[in-house]
């Protein structure tokens, strides 16, 4: 199933914040939306999900999604949005109790996924018992259950240290190259989007347009820290983007 | 370079972090008996300003022996417990309903306010006419009682549920009931709780006043019949009742707390 967006724009008590958004999402491939803050790219993702109207412009889904698919478009947030109240176990459950799966199935899908995702030994811990990355890997372990069409990660790494950045990273390209998932993967780090992103949309500053897609052929099981064609390609990228992250750094806010 | 005078750097750091220590507040009360009961048998304190503490521990004993405790104790309780019920319910309902409607909010949050400060012993007689002077208008008063701060706690405790797990919750396609029971009303549960110990409170001293009026038996009854006669020995019996009661109340609510909120940090 791909996504089309097409001429969205979209505003926020009459100020725009996107402005004839034109997108295509391919099945299989990972699209990195990236600009300086404020230029409306989680809007953007919040609208291609469906959480949010906009103001005009549409969002269209080409095809069905695949069998077995129980929720198709699904989001990875930022702050984790994990149920502190639910174990690990829960937490990934709480997508697919909306869709009456017999009771074995569930935790038949849940060992599953979080297998997968290196979580097994954890699944009766609560949320605050995990560290930044083990809540974040919980989050898309959730997502990974309901078998989206495309996945929509807002941030995922942005609330995690260097470090842990780098793990989950490793750890976002294996689990592609093993399952290779659509995604929309919104972020306002270089390095994440050259590492992850077949091709990476260029925002620029409000109101949010497109300003170039860079393509990436190299796989991403082949791309490695600091290598050298991904330096250029992130050079590039921030050529793009210094003036108006410097202008969007000055903006008074809420001005 | 010369010699340099050292010195340890003072250290500016530390409390503002009060511990709970274990005993303390015992001995607060102990030393509060003590004191009255070696006031009132010195002389110091006259009979008529407080009760001998052994008095009152002789009149609860005699309370106990006779059986009429529980005589008391029963009927008070059954109110307490039905009253109390009818006014949490209502109002953790009301309260969630406000938390999450617009047009429920905005037309409910002012008669809220504006049923809050009224004192609801000064309605207990329309209660009587309206219920019965029966069980009825008891259960009526205690239950209005607790029933309005349970609205405030748990309107504000629903606008405190992180909204990001709502969106959570609405982009894995779950339904409005499902979004209520497994987010809203466990994320809301700290607040409604901490709210419970003030609406129960707030329902054991209504329990008083709700006996005011057609009551044979019941502690409440048992302190005013007291106080009319200024039998404080009867009297303070009855106050220490009603206190354990409280403690009670909160104790269970704190195991409720620790088993239900087991996962906050």
């Amino acid at each position: 199933m791909d996504l089309r967006v097409e001429g969205l724009s979209h505003a926020y008590d009459g100020m725009a914040v996107l402005d004839g958004i034109d997108l295509d999402i391919a099945t299989g491939r990972i699209l990195c939306l990236v600009g300086p803050s404020g230029c409306g790219k989680s809007t953007l993702l919040r609208i291609i999900g469906g959480l949010e109207r906009p103001v005009s412009g549409q969002v269209m889904q080409l095809g069905t999604p695949p069998e077995g698919c129980l929720n198709p478009l699904t989001y990875v947030f930022q702050d984790f949005a994990l149920l502190p109240w639910r174990s690990v176990a829960g937490n990934v459950r709480l997508g697919l109790e909306a869709h009456g799966l017999p009771e074995a199935r569930m935790a038949e899908i849940v060992s599953d996924v979080l297998a997968r995702t290196n979580l097994s030994d954890f699944a009766e811990a609560l949320p605050k018992q995990l560290s930044g990355g083990m809540k974040q890997r919980v989050a898309i372990a959730r997502a990974l259950a309901v078998n989206p069409a495309v996945m929509l990660l807002d941030e995922p790494l942005s609330a995690l240290d260097a470090q842990t950045r780098e793990l989950l990273m490793e750890d976002l390209v294996s689990l592609w190259t093993r399952a290779p998932f659509t995604a929309v993967y919104v972020t306002h780090n270089l390095a994440e989007a050259v590492r992850l992103g077949h091709s990476i949309a260029v925002l620029s500053r409000r109101p949010g347009r497109i300003r170039e897609i860079v393509h990436i052929d190299k796989p991403l099981a082949d791309r490695i820290h600091m290598d050298a064609e991904l330096e250029s390609t992130q050079e590039h990228l921030w050529n793009l983007m210094r003036e108006e992250a410097r202008a969007a750094d000055a903006e008074l806010l809420n001005a | 370079m010369p010699e340099t005078h050292a010195q340890p750097v003072p250290f500016r750091g530390g409390g503002f972090r009060p511990v709970a220590i274990r005993g303390a507040g015992l001995a607060v009360f102990a030393s509060l008996l003590i004191l009255t009961e070696w006031g009132t048998r010195s002389g110091w304190i006259s009979a008529l300003t407080l009760p001998r503490p052994s008095d009152v521990v002789k009149t609860f004993g005699e309370l106990w022996s006779t059986g009429m405790l529980f005589k008391h104790l029963v009927p008070s309780l059954t109110r307490l417990v039905v009253g109390a019920s009818i006014g949490v319910t209502l109002g953790v309902s009301t309260g969630i309903l406000i938390g999450l409607f617009s047009y429920v909010r905005s037309g409910l949050v002012p008669l809220v306010a504006a049923l809050f400060p009224i004192p609801k012993i000064a309605l207990l007689p329309l209660f009587v006419i309206w219920f019965g002077i029966d069980e009825g208008s008891k259960y009526a008063l205690i239950a209005f009682g607790t029933f309005t701060p349970t609205v405030v706690a748990t309107y504000g405790a629903v606008d405190n549920v992180d909204r990001t797990l709502i969106r959570m919750g609405q982009s894995f396609g779950m339904g409005w009931f499902a979004i209520v029971r497994k987010i809203v009303l466990p994320g809301a549960m700290p607040g409604i709780l901490s709210g419970l110990r003030i609406s129960l409170a707030i329902g054991i001293i209504l329990l008083v006043a709700a006996e005011m009026l057609g009551a044979e038996y019941g502690i409440g009854a048992y302190i005013l019949e007291a106080g009319a006669l200024y039998d404080l020995e009867r009297l303070f019996a009855g106050v220490v009742i009603l206190s354990a009661l409280g403690i009670l109340v909160s104790t269970v609510i704190g195991a409720i707390e620790k088993r239900l909120l087991n996962w906050r940090t």
